[in-house]
């Protein structure tokens, strides 16, 4: 069997998602499988026009903070988030979104990017995702 | 068929993107393939190679000139 990531992205802070999708892309590309699975503030980020959305986890001030770090990140020539998530789905890698997530923030199907999400689950897929993977991580 | 030689350049790139798009290049040359991978970003030229030996491939060449670094894989 192949080994494999699972991540649980419950944050949606911006800098979290990068390392959710950075350590992912990795994965990938030293050839194992991978999962993310979308919950609670994560999910806010498979909402349309959501990816990029996320204030930072710390020193956000307002917005101010994600502004200084997103131009340093463009002088760095960092990739943006809708890049890595491009790069992670053409590299095979699977997108699962909680169910009762979208229960309980009211979100629909028809408010998430549905081309990005291969399944739609609740603690049972992650557990079927984890229990087989060598890396398992909550973000 | 003849073997193809394929040419990535990551120069100016950060992390992920030079392994990342070397796997990309991987996944779509065929079998017998030379994939040559040129950057500038000091961590993928070690990371390159052990994605490569993690996928049970082989590094042909790796050379590093000024600051920039080729890394020649056969798929």
């Amino acid at each position: 069997m192949v080994d494999k990531a699972t991540i649980v992205v419950h944050s949606g802070d911006m800098d979290k998602i990068f390392s959710a999708l950075i350590i992912c892309n990795g994965a990938l590309s030293m050839g194992m499988e991978a999962s993310l699975y979308f919950t609670f503030w994560g999910l806010e980020r498979l909402k349309k026009d959501g990816l990029e959305k996320g204030p930072l986890s710390k020193m956000n001030m307002g917005g101010l903070g994600k502004r200084m770090i997103n131009s340093r990140m463009k002088q760095s020539n960092v990739a943006s988030l809708e890049r890595l998530i491009q790069d992670y789905k053409e590299l095979g890698g699977k997108i699962i979104a909680c169910e009762m997530t979208m229960e309980i923030m009211g979100v629909k199907k028809e408010d998430l990017r549905q081309e990005l999400i291969d399944e739609y689950g609740a603690v049972g897929t992650y557990i079927r995702e984890a229990r087989d993977s060598k890396i398992t991580l909550f973000i | 068929m003849v073997d193809e030689n394929i040419k990535v350049d990551v120069k100016g790139e950060t992390c992920p993107v030079p392994l990342v798009e070397a796997r990309k290049a991987l996944k779509k040359a065929s079998p017998g393939d030379i994939v040559e991978i040129i950057g500038t970003h000091p961590a993928s030229k070690k990371e390159i190679p052990m994605a490569v030996e993690a996928l049970g491939l082989e590094i042909v060449d790796i050379q590093e000139k000024e600051g920039v670094w080729k890394i020649k894989i056969r798929r």
